[in-house]
């Protein structure tokens, strides 16, 4: 089947040219390597956030607590799994499933690193590649939702439909979000395959520069996606237990968290492949050492690029509070998608001068800078020509204004008022009959 | 088993036409399975994965293209909503088999033969001169490429008019959701400052304040003595016996406000 996906398209065709065991021994390395990854990450996680909060996190089993993990996980193999009476058993077992599942493909698309030698054999540090792969990226994270949702349904509790509710809303809203920020980096690199966009960024800037509204969208939708803090409202504890996996335990919950993990550790192997150059290494570097685009190096680079996006992960969750939903979701809707929209128009309109027109990216900006710098001209000389605006202030002081006791603004004089005078109507706090109006509010 | 050897000799490709049968058994059955259960939510569970399935053909047919959209705008979002709305209905609830539109199952009957007169009709066609997905995707230079090609060139039109369609379609449903306000939305701030207007911007006084009993229905007192019937839940104002103004409290609260003996007297002590 690979021989059918690597289509016509040049660089493509490096791929599907594997052996059947070289495929298989990928395969297996890409998914003990995640499993690897996620107990450092669930380490990692722990030490970064007792720093930032002032202790010293896990640091007794083996060395730096390094063996915590491990620890951890055996606990939860060896706990039991509880299945309570009123779940639909089938999709109550299958939603873990699909969710571990889908969070390990991922990165079967994902390139680590240049062709290299592998037991003989000529080989790209990638499972494997096809003309729409990061399409294939957005499909894998969809059917990931299912596990969620399926979990939330299935276990038959308030608080888990509630959570599974919330996060199909959340996930569907901010991959709307995550899909358009996609769309600039297709139409800069010309191709949705991971290993071409990896090669254009090559010859140019990062995207994470050169397409920064994109960066910053994929940024902020990515942590909705993972429902990581501060976007973690399908799971939050102080309202929902613990959401969609409040009915699971033992290995089923295991599974779900390394699902959350996998996912944080694709989300950003994704933004390092379409945003922060892949696993090559930028031009000052790359021109004094030219060793370090080829060969096992720079899968390290792949692997340090990832360890920042996690790092970001764990920052945020250790600085922000978690948002309300309705703010949340307005957020996505209101901000993200027309601010993805707006940006996919200006990059098409600059992408279209420059293949229809020959026209230089230089030129175009050149002339938006030319024409920026007349309309500031012309509104400096018309607000010259108005003259400064009055500034208007209330003359008189209110020491009362909107209810607070406020100072004296500049220009404003301090009059000593009795409270009597002030602008707030008496009210008469101790009876009762007056407070009945705000019953409601307080209840 | 003899025809699925002769399958694989005459394709040559041993990989695609394993594809070929696993995806094609679980397309089918999740189609029947749709049909069988009686859980809405099943339901929803066997089409998603006919659909992946039919993606997977897609792909493993060199329109790479279409197998994933076709996953990410059926699998992950119509069937997502679709089971979004399920969810609500709750897990413990079977549809209900009374046919509520009349005349339903002819209907469904007839379109059902009208569909597979188009579908055969369409093959048909389709089937008359063969030119082969390779040769159609080379002419691009890929398949994406080619596709491309012919939604923004050929069927632009067509293209748009669906577009259309479907933004019609979604104005006309938030124009059938849409509820006008006629009050601008309190802000967070807004409600804030109304608390400090009311003039008690404090927690409501918590039962068991200033009063000699600690149940939720006895009033609190307020500092002077006097009792608070806010601190009753509503449905026990009223039924509960209000305690009227102690002068014995009143004077022991004003002897603390004063900085006297927190030590009960004797006789106090007796009465509770």
């Amino acid at each position: 089947m690979n021989t059918l996906l690597a289509t016509a398209q040049g660089d493509l065709s490096v791929f599907g040219q594997d052996p059947f065991w070289l495929v298989v021994i990928k395969a297996l390395a890409l998914f003990v390597g995640l499993v690897l990854l996620t107990l450092f990450t669930t380490w990692f996680e722990r030490r970064v956030v007792a720093r930032m909060q002032q202790r010293s996190g896990p640091n007794r089993a083996g060395p730096l607590g390094l063996l915590q993990p491990l620890a951890d996980g055996i606990k939860l193999a060896l706990k039991e799994g509880v299945t309570p009476i009123h779940v639909d058993k089938v999709v109550y077992l299958l939603a873990p499933m699909i969710a571990a599942a889908a969070a390990m493909l991922v990165f079967a698309v994902i390139p680590l690193g240049p062709v290299v030698s592998m037991f003989g054999v000529r080989t790209p540090l990638q499972l494997t590649d096809f003309p729409v792969s990061v399409l294939y990226v957005l499909a894998i994270a969809s059917i990931g939702i299912y596990g969620i949702v399926l979990a939330g349904w299935s276990s038959g509790s308030t608080y888990s439909l509630l959570g599974g509710l919330r996060s199909s809303a959340q996930m569907i809203s901010y991959e709307i979000a995550m899909g358009l920020s996609f769309v600039a980096v297709f139409l800069w690199a010309g191709s949705m395959s991971t290993s071409q966009i990896v090669a254009a960024q090559g010859s140019s800037w990062w995207y994470a520069i050169l397409l920064l509204p994109s960066f910053v969208i994929y940024l902020i939708s990515m942590v909705g996606e993972t429902n990581r803090a501060p976007f973690d409202l399908p799971e939050a504890e102080g309202e929902l237990v613990a959401g969609f996996h409040t009915e699971y335990s033992g290995l089923r919950w295991a599974m779900f968290f390394l699902a959350e993990y996998v996912n944080m550790i694709n989300v950003s192997a994704v933004a390092t492949t379409l945003f922060l150059g892949g696993w090559r290494m930028p031009a000052p570097i790359s021109t004094w050492w030219p060793g370090a685009n080829e060969g096992w190096w720079p899968l390290l680079w792949f692997l340090a690029k990832i360890m920042v996006m996690l790092f970001v992960f764990v920052w945020l969750r250790g600085t922000l509070p978690r948002l309300r939903y309705d703010q949340f979701m307005r957020f996505g809707w209101r901000v993200l998608i027309p601010v993805s929209i707006v940006w996919i128009v200006v990059i098409a309109t600059l992408k279209g001068l420059q293949n229809e027109y020959q026209v230089d990216l230089r030129t175009t900006l050149l002339w938006i800078a030319l024409l920026l710098v007349v309309v500031a001209g012309f509104t400096f000389v018309l607000d010259l020509r108005r003259g400064p605006a009055p500034v208007e202030r209330p003359e008189e002081f209110d020491p009362f204004a909107g209810g607070y006791p406020v100072p004296p603004l500049p220009g404003q004089e301090f009059v000593v008022t009795r409270r009597a005078t002030a602008t707030i109507p008496a009210v008469p706090v101790l009876a009762d009959t007056a407070a009945e109006g705000e019953e409601a509010q307080h209840d | 088993m003899s025809s699925l050897l002769a399958l694989v000799a005459t394709t040559g490709n041993t990989g695609e036409t394993i594809v070929f049968w696993v995806c094609a058994i679980v397309a089918v059955v999740g189609a029947l399975g749709m049909l069988l259960s009686h859980k809405a939510v099943h339901s929803a569970l066997f089409i998603a994965s006919t659909m992946i399935s039919l993606a997977v053909l897609y792909v493993a047919l060199s329109a790479p293209f279409l197998g994933m959209v076709q996953v990410v705008v059926y699998t992950g979002a119509v069937m997502m909503l679709f089971l979004f709305v399920l969810m609500i209905v709750g897990v413990d609830s079977s549809d209900s088999l009374v046919e509520t539109i009349k005349g339903q199952r002819v209907a469904a009957i007839v379109f059902a033969l009208a569909f597979a007169g188009l579908l055969l009709a369409g093959i048909g066609s389709a089937t008359y001169e063969v030119v082969g997905l390779d040769q159609a995707n080379s002419v691009d230079g890929g398949n994406v490429q080619g596709i491309a090609h012919l939604i923004f060139g050929r069927y632009v039109l067509a293209f748009e008019a669906t577009s259309a369609l479907l933004i019609t379609a979604a104005l006309g449903a938030m124009v059938l959701a849409h509820r006008e306000r006629h009050t601008p939305r309190a802000t967070q701030r807004m409600l804030a400052e109304e608390r400090v207007r009311s003039g008690s911007p404090q927690n409501l006084p918590g039962p068991g304040v200033y009063a000699r009993h600690n149940a939720v229905g006895t009033p609190a007192m307020l500092p002077d003595g006097t009792p608070t019937d806010r601190s009753v839940p509503l449905p026990l104002r009223g039924v509960s016996a209000v305690v009227g103004i102690d002068s014995e409290d009143t004077t022991r609260v004003n002897a603390l406000a004063a900085g006297g003996s927190v030590i009960p007297t004797a006789d106090e002590g007796t009465e509770s």
